[in-house]
């Protein structure tokens, strides 16, 4: 298995295009889905998951399916952290120890984990505001599946999940939202309050519990039952815009208000990252966030926000270790990145960078 | 700190007081709702007074040692680990999964997506399971003439879903 070919390019999710993509990085929705025959999967045996695993393999097959399968178990642990940078498989699959594995389509928007909590999670993603697309795009993928497949589903619970927390939809709604301003302004904390009012989940960057790492944070639906699809993805719909135009109104306040401030921290973001000889990815996502916001508003010009988008990335440790091709310790990662930065932020090229 | 149930990160740091001490609990988000969620359910319980907390107690016992016939889950072992162990326990332990999913979702009734394939066939593969759990106790057990009536059992369901499968539904 080699996902080398995928380095070059920056996934779906950073793609930078679709509707409002200067502060909504990606639409996504995961369903959950488990096979009536089989136990789930904590309850399951060996030869079960291989069997399940069999099964939608033989699915994707049938249905004449433009998807790769991917064993997890067999890929090394570099490979595994580099499904969860590029947000396709979730750090408990990377983590788990029997059969295992993660379907992928050719524009990677599209993934399906097999064997994770449940026996499919299958989730679509766009890059932008476009959750009506995902959804019809997600729909005819689990119509396509459910041809073949025979799903756990009682007519009053809905879908039959191993956590009841997912029973009904099995559905979650996300979006990833890019919002420095709003935590610049120490806004955020007021526009976490009033969704979870509304039962809302905030999560940072790669899921529950992870730091919300380059100001990125994804809110999703928490309520899976008694509500159907289209009103879950209403829900979101509606409250999106509204939390768009506030991030736009803080931007706007900084440009007005504190705008040599806000060009000086700019300006030395994209120098330091211009000219470091060591920095953590921490220290990057930190840095890149304030540039992305600053091409945003005009104060770089010279820099296009594909390119960002790569960076941020491309400079997660797996990412890096597998453009550099080989396993790298903390320290050696700190230069080997620094040193990709410069690179590609030299002067006069980057803008050439898009195509890649 | 990593949830006290799973690997997941604590995400939801929880003080209980009983019998006058308090406890302090660790959990990530989901399993933060299952504690809460089944604390009120007795809670309630007890708040209509009929039963005190010894009863309670022994209800509460009883039923962690129900199990479910298909997969064999304890409700203590849901309780412990948050997650069922087949789509029929959501039967099994209705009585038990109904306040609950009424206190994560707020409702108790599915209002979404259908699939397409008839409902028959949920009840065929739920038998199966119950099958392949048989099917694996007669081997052990080295019953090799019960192993084989199982066994076309099994293959009868499969041959079943075959043909219902390929038909337009």
């Amino acid at each position: 298995m080699n996902f080398d070919e995928l380095t070059r390019t920056s996934g779906e999710w950073l793609r930078g295009t679709g509707p409002e993509s200067d502060i909504v990085m990606c639409s996504r929705i995961r369903l959950a889905r488990n096979l009536a025959e089989f136990p789930f999967i904590n309850h399951a045996s060996r030869g079960e998951k291989v069997e399940i695993e069999n099964q939608v393999k033989n699915a994707i097959e049938r249905g004449g399916l433009d998807l790769k399968y991917h064993d997890v178990q067999a890929l090394s642990n570099l490979d595994r952290q580099f499904l969860v940078e590029r947000q396709l498989i979730s750090r408990e699959h990377m983590g788990a120890d029997w059969p295992r594995g993660v379907v992928v389509g050719p524009r990677e928007n599209i993934s399906i984990m097999v064997n994770e909590e449940d026996h499919l999670r299958i989730q679509v993603m766009l890059s932008g505001l476009a959750l009506q697309d995902v959804w019809d795009q997600i729909n005819n993928l689990d119509d396509q599946l459910e041809e073949t497949l025979a799903y756990a589903f009682s007519p009053q619970l809905g879908y039959l999940t191993a956590c009841p927390t997912n029973v009904g939809t099995g559905i979650r709604v996300g979006v990833m939202l890019h919002l420095p301003a709003l935590v610049q302004t120490k806004q955020i904390e007021k526009v976490f309050r009033a969704l979870q009012k509304i039962n809302l989940a905030v999560r940072g960057l790669y899921g529950e519990g992870t730091q919300a790492s380059g100001d990125f944070y994804q809110i999703s639906n928490q309520q899976t039952l008694g509500k159907s699809e289209p009103e879950l993805i209403r829900t979101l719909s509606d409250v999106v815009p509204q939390i768009i135009s506030y991030e736009r109104l803080a931007r706007q306040e900084l440009v007005k208000e504190r705008r040599e401030k806000l060009h000086d921290q700019v300006s030395r973001a994209y120098g330091v990252l211009k000219t470091a000889q060591q920095i953590s990815s921490e220290e990057t996502m930190h840095l890149l966030s304030s540039v992305r916001m600053g091409i945003n508003l005009g104060l770089i010009d010279d820099l296009a926000i594909p390119t960002v988008n790569e960076l941020f990335i491309h400079t997660q440790p797996a990412h890096l270790q597998k453009i550099q091709g080989g396993e790298l310790q903390v320290e050696e990662r700190s230069v080997a990145r620094a040193s990709y930065l410069r690179r590609r932020l030299s002067n006069g090229k980057h803008l050439d960078d898009e195509s890649a | 700190m990593k949830c006290q149930k799973c690997p997941k990160p604590a995400t939801y740091h929880i003080t209980d007081i009983e019998r006058g001490k308090p406890q302090e609990f660790h959990f990530c988000e989901e399993h933060a709702k299952i504690h809460l969620a089944a604390s009120e359910h007795l809670a309630d319980k007890s708040e209509m007074g009929m039963i005190g907390k010894e009863v309670l107690e022994s209800v509460k016992a009883e039923l962690d040692q129900q199990s479910c016939p298909i997969c064999q889950l304890t409700f203590a072992e849901f309780r412990s680990t948050g997650r069922l162990g087949c789509p029929h326990d959501y039967e099994v332990f209705r009585d038990e999964l109904m306040p609950l999913l009424e206190n994560i979702h707020g409702e108790t009734r599915h209002a979404g997506k259908v699939p397409r394939r008839s409902p028959m066939i949920s009840k065929q593969q739920t038998s199966l399971i119950q099958l392949r759990n048989d099917l694996k106790r007669a081997v052990a057990a080295e019953d090799y003439e019960a192993a084989a009536k199982i066994r076309d059992g099994i293959k009868a369901i499969e041959q079943l879903q075959g043909r219902e499968s390929t038909r337009p539904v």
